[in-house]
């Protein structure tokens, strides 16, 4: 029995732990959100109308609006932690995550013309948006593609777009009226106000097509992060399994973006707060996803009943809250642990 | 080369506007002034101070997104990300939603404070456990105050649509109506900002070896870094508080200069001053002529301009390590 292998044995343990842990955390808040609203209700009332015995109004309030909204919230954040834990892997930068590097900026610009110049919203706007952010993750693959993705160049020029994206949206909130801007920059923060039963299927197929895709690639995205060499050594394609890596990572995010918005600071977050749990140098992408979904539907419960009368973004808490978590895991971390190479 | 660039710069600044004025005039107004002159008046009462508080906050931008990488080696830090603008932009909706304020003079104060406690707030955290403020730690703390900042800022402009007509100008980075009123009473933080920092050359050269060898050349490492940290606070405090958060600016321009200099900072900080300054005042001219007869906030410009100048640079070079 040799010490790495008890490593890592030790290791896969904490992620299983941390992964369940989150996973059950975030199931229970799933529960209390299907309770929790005008009409409160008991588990057994939200069992019976989940499985169709309810009376008529308790099965229209849990089926029609809590469901897809919990759902919605779950899928959400579980697909931008996904995404954020793969981009800080495979780019080995802590700062790097499709908030930084123009893929959620692209969805942001699509979003907001959408809102502004188009007036659309629901469906047609999720998908504007998604197809926004893929444009934006290709735009930075092409200008960075030269013979292959170099990973700090692959990041700055994904700045550079994302700069670019930013100002366009900003460009677009200074030209219109004070109320059309105000709606702007709701959809902006990112809330799940519209999330019903339509956006929220569009966003659990591809969403749950994308997180499975990844765990096939699980292997590889290990490879990858032992560096281009090792990866090379162990009979990787590097540059196609990098490729094949990010694509699964940005299709994630601009899901999620175009399910709710560019919801704040999730994919760059959860990932680290996962990293910190697990007491590992690199964040398994399956225990990000678990802490993004508690994150998300956590920060949604709170945004919706936290202050009464006042229905905030999620975006406005995730933020809020999951930066003082993170700024706590930080300060109480005694020992020193490689957040990433820079 | 540098210096040409800005001083063309300047005069374009000082010449073009809602009238354009020739060369000859602008120079004639600065050397032998007439109070009687039209375009005299617009171009010493108007211009030069918006020329000015270009220079200024431009030259504290560029330095600062230099310092801002080297002391958390991490080459896409920048004062955005590093929690220290959005600290900046909180305090000044704190100020516009309880205070009543509407005038950049009136921001300064809360920009500067914002700026001050948000990284003040980022060291304390990044410094608890026995390592210290690790780049690392520093880099994910400020993005940690960085997004519970944004996310305040969000919960209250949504709250309140006023705040939100105010901000959603500032936040964007202007020059327009910022003269000496608003660069008069920080000035001095800003200029000893800008002196102190054109001497961090050597300590940055030895951060970036990291800590153990700067340790082991005699440097102290925890000292150092808490002197540069606070002369980034007053550069990107100051320049906030002035124009608002134009934060891209510091991120691309050391890596520009950086293509020249090598990785020297003792080269990287003196070219990077002037070259921002450059920057800034051409956009800010681009921004008064694209949109004639108003313009645009010249933090839109400086990023539609620059990046793809940026990501020009970033491609013909290889990746711009530190």
């Amino acid at each position: 029995m040799s010490v790495t292998a008890t490593c890592r044995r030790n290791l896969r343990r904490r992620t299983m732990t941390v992964g369940l842990c989150m996973t059950t955390l975030a199931l229970a808040l799933f529960v209390v959100a299907l309770m929790l609203g005008q009409a409160g209700l008991t588990p057994t009332e939200v069992l019976e109308a989940l499985t169709g015995r309810g009376d008529r109004i308790t099965n229209f309030v849990v089926l029609q609006n809590r469901l897809p909204r919990a759902l919605a919230a779950v899928l959400v954040g579980g697909c931008l932690g996904a995404s954020g834990a793969v981009f800080q892997a495979v780019l080995r930068n802590p700062l790097a995550s499709p908030d930084i590097i123009g893929v959620t900026s692209a969805s942001g610009t699509a979003g907001v013309a959408g809102v502004l110049l188009l007036g659309i919203s629901g469906l047609p706007l999720t998908l504007l948006v998604a197809v926004g952010g893929v444009v934006g993750a290709a735009i930075v693959a092409g200008l960075t593609w030269n013979r292959g993705l170099v990973g700090m160049r692959l990041v700055l020029v994904g700045i550079g777009v994302a700069a670019v994206a930013t100002a366009l949206t900003s460009y677009l909130i200074t030209t219109v009226d004070s109320r059309d801007a105000a709606v702007a920059y709701t959809w902006l923060v990112g809330s799940l106000n519209g999330a019903g039963w339509p956006v929220v299927t569009v966003t659990a197929v591809v969403g749950i097509l994308a997180l499975v895709a990844l765990a096939l690639q699980a292997r590889g995205l290990r490879a990858l992060e032992l560096g281009d060499a090792t990866a090379a050594g162990l009979g990787f394609r590097v540059e196609r399994t990098r490729v094949l890596v990010l694509l699964t990572a940005v299709v994630l995010a601009a899901v999620a973006v175009g399910a709710a918005g560019p919801v704040g600071f999730v994919a760059l977050m959860a990932p680290q707060i996962a990293r910190r749990l697990v007491g590992h140098a690199s964040a398994s992408p399956a225990a990000a996803t678990a802490v993004g979904a508690a994150l998300v539907i956590g920060a949604d419960l709170i945004a919706q009943y936290a202050v009464s009368g006042v229905n905030l973004p999620v975006g406005v808490v995730t933020g809020a809250l999951g930066a003082p978590y993170l700024a706590w895991l930080l300060a109480r971390n005694d020992t020193n642990r490689p957040g990433g190479r820079s | 080369m540098l210096i040409v660039a800005l001083v063309a710069a300047s005069f374009l600044s000082l010449a073009v506007g809602s009238a354009d004025i020739s060369l000859e005039s602008v120079w004639r107004a600065i050397v032998a002034y007439d109070a009687a002159d039209p375009e005299h008046i617009a171009i010493i009462d108007k211009r030069l101070p918006r020329t000015v508080v270009g220079i200024a906050v431009g030259a504290a931008l560029g330095l600062a997104g230099a310092v801002a990488q080297g002391l958390t080696r991490n080459p896409i830090a920048d004062p955005g990300l590093l929690g220290i603008s959005p600290g900046a932009s909180l305090a000044v909706v704190v100020g516009i939603v309880a205070f009543g304020v509407t005038n950049p003079a009136g921001y300064l104060w809360f920009a500067f404070a914002g700026a001050c406690i948000a990284s003040a707030l980022v060291w304390f955290i990044a410094s608890r456990g026995r390592e210290g403020a690790t780049p690392v730690k520093l880099t994910l703390a400020g993005a940690a105050i960085g997004a519970a900042a944004t996310s305040l800022v969000s919960g209250l402009l949504i709250a309140r649509a006023e705040a939100l007509d105010t901000m959603r100008f500032w936040q964007v980075g202007a020059l327009a109506g910022r003269g000496f009123d608003v660069l008069g009473p920080i000035a001095p933080f800003l200029v000893a900002g800008v002196v102190a920092a054109l001497f961090l050359g050597r300590p940055l050269n030895l951060l970036a070896l990291g800590d153990d060898t700067a340790a082991g050349l005699g440097l102290n490492v925890g000292r150092t870094r808490l002197l540069v940290g606070a002369i980034l606070v007053v550069l990107v405090g100051t320049a906030t508080a002035v124009a608002g958060p134009i934060s891209f600016l510091a991120l691309v321009v050391p890596h520009a200069v950086r293509r020249f200099t090598g990785p020297d900072y003792r080269w990287i900080l003196p070219y990077s001053a002037p070259a921002a300054a450059a920057i800034l005042l051409f956009a800010d001219v681009v921004a008064r002529i694209v949109a004639r007869p108003s313009e645009l906030q010249v933090g839109i410009v400086v990023a539609v301009v620059g990046a793809p100048v940026f990501i020009a640079l970033i491609r013909r070079g290889r990746a711009a390590g530190l």
